[in-house]
């Protein structure tokens, strides 16, 4: 009963959250980059007049941006709001194709990218840092923080680079791009995985780390210890199951995004998902299917809030009485 | 008239780091600081690194244009200024374009059809122009400081205004800042970014802008939890029932207390600012003449036969080792300056 409430108030305390990301981003794609720039840009230098208006109009960013007195739902500022919020996106504006078709096409593969990502991830990071914090003070563990250090260090370009050509060009484990749907494609995937897993590994070890070590300063440690359970059992029954709850909420914050998959990897490695997608976009200066991944990545984010606030209020509710 | 304007920021620049360590030597609590860092060995030779980059960013910035001869023999006035990089490298003979692509110290080029000007005189080898890479490395080094550095510029006073305003407030202060940063944090980082950037156009000081944009919220937050610690402390209740202004106690108390964050938070994300130039410069949007984007264009080279490896290692040995020396530096200053690992290390 009290978390049906306490649902319903995370839900309206989100819509001034969403109109407010509806206002930046007509505020950067309508008002900072004008709309005729746009048109300019998508028919080319050299266009006439006629052509750039016949695309304004197509395109609805003929009309005054802003609401008058007189009529103030026609306008710029009234369509957007609408065509976002009732998920009418419309076509591109660069090859008139309908944009949800595109991100339609485009989750799967994005998903087969990032989910085997995301949960190899967590578990290598986890227990490379569970090692680390176990031997703190130790060689073993400055070793670790340096090289954690180190890999944080290397740009990702760096990565990707040199993952493909070593692993895929000149030891030709993998094939170097390419995609196929279903099961057969795992080969693809296989490659991309390895390298974003690699990148991300230094930045979250050490933080993991330092969550851990925080956790085995505190006192039910030394209650644990007092009754005689050994160093190992310490750091795996308590230490480990305390330090999930900062990590999980680090964790829980990424999963929206795995939909909008990786623009970096995808693109490298010709994977036809959303992040590829967005990367066409930005050559083409296609404002339009931008716009809308952006929208979409916000209330994916909005909605992963949600729902971690509401777990956690389900699990812990000292939460729901504030 | 840009080369002027880049004169006075760097004039400026490096006037303000003299006088900020003549400063600091004075006052008790930084001249300790200094004295802890300097302690550290990994800490100096991490600042030796840095600095060293500072001083080739500031050498490029420094330029001024030649009197050269013209045709007629009159003497005029050079249509590009050059900079004091420029000069030192063309005193070097580095700045000597060749036909194509050769390898480190090699004396013929990779299509052995043109001859090398300039034979086993190129430490780094060439690029596909036949420029430098060890001069054009030497030249990233601008636009790498220029992102970290404005950036903050930018994130700075915006983020300790907003922050300790609404620490030190609340109430609707603190809801209207509240809301402002969550409604901006909801977007994802990177596509914002690019959509910023896309919308006011491929430039440094849009990019510097985006980039402030996305970053400040994370500050922001920070400096309003630590406000709404010290303000609560006793010396801040004394100093209001002294009568002291809501502004003397903001500039007096408050900011003096939470500016260790801002010297930690600056060295650790200047880091975050140079990596992430260089994904935009793969998406088309990053700084010209940036490592991020010698990275892109090396980027097919490896795929050649021979491979051409010395222009994609040279961008990012010079981007890994700036981005690694911040690392250690700001690991270190937060051990010396935040009290809680402060005591710990005594």
């Amino acid at each position: 009963m009290n978390i049906l409430r306490y649902t319903l108030r995370r839900i309206l305390y989100a819509a001034p959250i969403l109109l407010g990301v509806l206002l930046i981003l007509f505020l950067i794609f309508f008002a900072v980059a004008d709309p005729v720039d746009i048109a300019r840009r998508a028919k080319g230098e050299k266009a006439s007049q006629e052509v750039l208006d016949a695309w304004l109009e197509l395109h609805g960013y003929d009309k005054p941006k802003f609401p008058s007195w007189e009529d103030p739902i026609n306008c710029i500022l009234f369509d957007h709001y609408k065509s976002m919020l009732t998920f009418q996106f419309g076509a591109s504006d660069v090859d008139d194709q309908p944009i949800v078709d595109k991100i339609k096409r485009g989750m799967v593969p994005s998903l087969t990218l990032t989910v085997p990502s995301f949960f190899m991830g967590i578990y290598l990071a986890v227990s490379i840092s569970l090692l680390v914090a176990f031997f703190r003070g130790t060689y073993i563990d400055y070793m670790g923080v340096f090289l954690c250090v180190l890999g944080m260090s290397v740009p990702i370009l760096v990565y990707i680079i040199a993952g493909q050509y070593l692993l895929s060009l000149v030891l030709k484990y993998f094939p170097m791009s390419g995609f196929e749907r279903g099961f057969e494609g795992w080969r693809f995937v296989i490659l991309p995985v390895v390298i974003s897993v690699l990148g991300g590994l230094g930045g979250s070890v050490r933080f993991y780390r330092t969550i851990m070590v925080e956790e085995m300063g505190r006192d039910y440690v030394r209650t644990a210890k007092a009754k005689g359970v050994g160093d190992s059992g310490v750091m795996f029954k308590h230490v480990l199951k305390n330090a999930m709850i900062p990590i999980l909420t680090q964790v829980v914050m990424v999963i929206p995004y795995l939909f909008l998959g990786s623009l970096l990897m995808e693109s490298f490695f010709g994977i036809p998902g959303l992040g590829s997608m967005t990367k066409d976009a930005i050559d083409a200066n296609d404002f339009a299917t931008l716009r809308v991944m952006v929208f979409i990545g916000s209330i994916l984010f909005i909605f992963g809030q949600i729902a971690t606030d509401v777990s956690y209020a389900a699990v812990d509710p000292r939460i729901r009485l504030e | 008239m840009g080369h002027w304007f880049s004169n006075i920021v760097a004039g400026t620049i490096l006037l303000s780091g003299l006088l900020l360590t003549f400063k600091m030597r004075r006052h008790p609590y930084w001249k300790s600081f200094l004295e802890d860092l300097f302690r550290r060995k990994s800490a100096l030779a991490s600042l030796a690194v840095v600095s060293f980059y500072m001083v080739i960013a500031l050498s490029d910035s420094i330029a001024w244009k030649d009197q050269v001869q013209a045709e007629t023999g009159d003497l005029v006035t050079a249509r590009s200024p050059r900079s004091v990089l420029d000069r030192a490298c063309s005193s070097l003979g580095l700045t000597e374009r060749e036909a194509s692509y050769s390898a480190p110290f090699a004396q013929v080029t990779l299509t052995e059809k043109e001859p090398l000007k300039r034979p086993g005189g190129h430490p780094l080898g060439t690029d596909i122009l036949g420029r430098d890479v060890l001069y054009l490395t030497l030249k990233g080094a601008r636009p790498a400081m220029m992102i970290g550095g404005f950036t903050s510029m930018i994130v700075i006073p915006v983020a300790l205004f907003f922050g300790i305003l609404a620490g030190y407030f609340g109430g609707r202060v603190d809801d209207l800042v509240q809301y402002i940063y969550t409604t901006l944090a909801s977007i994802p980082g990177l596509l914002l970014l690019i959509a910023l950037i896309m919308a006011m156009g491929r430039s440094t000081v849009s990019v510097c802008v985006a980039l402030g944009v996305t970053s400040w919220v994370g500050f922001c937050r920070l400096l309003r939890g630590e406000t709404l610690k010290v303000k609560e402390l006793e010396f801040v209740e004394s100093a209001r029932a002294l009568g002291t202004t809501h502004a003397m106690i903001l500039v007096k108390h408050i900011l003096p207390n939470v500016f260790h964050l801002v010297v930690i938070t600056f060295i650790l994300r200047f880091s975050g600012l140079v990596l992430s130039e260089s994904i935009l410069a793969y998406l088309g949007l990053g700084l010209d003449a940036s490592w991020g984007s010698m990275i892109d264009l090396a980027r097919d080279e490896l795929a050649r036969d021979p491979i051409i490896w010395w222009h994609l290692t040279s961008a990012a040995s010079a981007l890994f080792i700036l981005v690694l020396a911040v690392n250690f530096l700001g690991d270190a200053v937060r051990d010396v300056l935040d009290p809680r690992t402060r005591r710990l290390a005594r």
